[in-house]
């Protein structure tokens, strides 16, 4: 252990809800994004699942809204250290989704994108079974659209890159394939419990 | 019927805006070191660089990001990222500027506490997708400690003597808060938001610092990158794409 001299650090919260190597962000929610904030409205926007499934559907805002609600309140948790507690997202299961879908059994791993093309890989194990949401409601009202907006991916049990933002769609595959910020360097999983940041971790 | 049987390498429907401009290492990502502070320089009344010693760094991109770790005697650790401010060149060093964040756990121990030979931890250097390794016209656009990144990149084309055009744009409240004043130049057009030199206007950034220089395009065009606030990063990048500069050509880092 090498200890920083004269460092103290916060007074310490017994929380056993927060990862290692996380602080508790309280109020905020830092915006994290690489790419230009598309203007993309409820109308324009669509998310599709496709890849190794039996029935490839694209859904509008309308249809994925038909679909039944579900919410998630909890924590979230950034890469870049902090964590969101008890946040309430609200949305469609993804379970919903892939029902519709309907997953071959030989689809392992699915790579969600979004409208703005960006790209993050999943476990499919990862997705299902009440983990992963499509939102579009954060606190009671319309997502922001620097927070993904009109509708993201969440994925509040992996580090918060993998909740894309804009989400257009899942592809499906019986293969692990990285996304953009895994192809920069990140871990291909990211279990913030197992601080999987970077890709050597 | 079903599509997609197999499963080729994966292309998204749209094409990722910004594709990341090196590749990473990933050993030197993974590995905590040893970082000694030896030098404290005043940049601005609420801004201060830190200078380190990490003999075995093996060197970074401008641009670039690393992990900093501080522990205490408990065994409590904080950790944060922060932009490297110094360029590839200083070999064996790295340095980072901090900003005096108001009650920070991090910045408070940097602003009050550290003196040179004191140690931290550091991993990286992390992410290449705000890299810029001096290959293409860059655009830089800053604002605050935003410029930190930048900076790097400023000081990357200097120790080279780089002829690849590059120009930065960066907003400060006023000039005693223009973090670098003392090393900006030609290159550079600073924005002053509360209070100017005479002569000099007063305001936020605006299409008429953008415009002149995408209607000006060095050949193959701008690659612009924006570091800043999330408020000043959406502003910014609004001002570039109104005046032109494609999407997929605009790299974004903001500070949360």
């Amino acid at each position: 252990m090498n200890v920083t001299r004269g460092f103290t650090g916060r007074p310490r919260v017994n929380n056993t809800g927060l990862p290692p190597g996380q602080y508790d962000a309280g109020d905020d929610w830092p915006v994290l994004s690489a790419e230009v904030t598309p203007d993309l409205s409820p109308a324009d926007w669509t998310f599709r699942v496709d890849g190794l499934v039996e029935q490839p559907h694209t859904w509008d805002w309308d249809e994925a809204h038909a679909l039944p609600a579900s919410a998630y309140e909890g924590d979230i948790h950034c890469v870049t250290s902090w964590s969101k507690f008890g946040v309430r997202f609200a949305g469609v299961s993804l379970d919903a989704f892939l029902a519709v879908a309907r997953p071959h059994g030989s689809a392992t791993h699915a790579v969600a994108y979004s409208h703005t093309g960006y790209t993050t890989n999943l476990p499919l194990a990862d997705l299902t079974g009440g983990q992963a949401w499509i939102v579009w409601e954060y606190d009671g009202k319309p997502l922001p659209a620097e927070h993904g907006g009109p509708a993201r991916l969440l994925v509040p049990h992996l580090y918060f890159w993998k909740s894309a933002k804009w989400v257009a769609g899942l592809t499906l595959l019986d293969h692990d394939e990285p996304g953009f910020w895994e192809q920069n360097g990140y871990h291909a999983r990211g279990n913030p419990w197992e601080e999987q940041r970077y890709s050597g971790d | 019927m079903t599509e997609a049987l197999s499963s080729p390498a994966f292309a998204p429907v749209t094409r990722f805006a910004v594709p990341g401009r090196i590749a990473v290492s990933n050993r030197t990502a993974a590995v905590w070191q040893t970082a000694t502070l030896t030098e404290v320089r005043r940049e601005t009344p609420y801004v201060s660089t830190f200078r380190f010693a990490v003999p075995a760094w093996q060197g970074h991109l401008p641009g670039q990001h690393l992990m900093l770790r501080l522990t205490a005697e408990d065994g409590y650790t904080a950790q944060r990222h922060y932009s490297i401010a110094s360029p590839p060149e200083d070999s064996g060093h790295i340095e980072l500027t901090l900003d005096h964040v108001e009650g920070g756990e991090v910045s408070g121990w940097f602003h009050t506490v550290a003196e040179p030979g004191d140690q931290v931890e550091v991993r990286g250097p992390l992410s290449g997708f705000f890299a810029w390794p001096g290959d293409r016209p860059a655009l830089l656009v800053g604002a605050g400690s935003g410029v930190v990144p930048l900076m790097s990149m400023v000081r990357h084309h200097r120790a080279r003597g780089l002829s690849v055009p590059l120009r930065l744009l960066v907003s400060a409240r006023g000039p005693e808060e223009l973090i670098y004043a003392r090393e900006l130049g030609a290159e550079t057009t600073p924005v002053f938001t509360r209070s100017a030199p005479d002569g000099v206007p007063v305001g936020r950034m605006s299409t008429a610092h953008v415009a002149p220089l995408l209607a000006d395009q060095p050949e193959g065009g701008w690659e612009a990158y924006v570091c800043g606030s999330n408020a000043f990063a959406e502003h910014a990048s609004r001002l570039l794409v109104e005046a032109g500069q494609p999407v997929d050509r605009i790299r974004i880092e903001r500070f949360g």
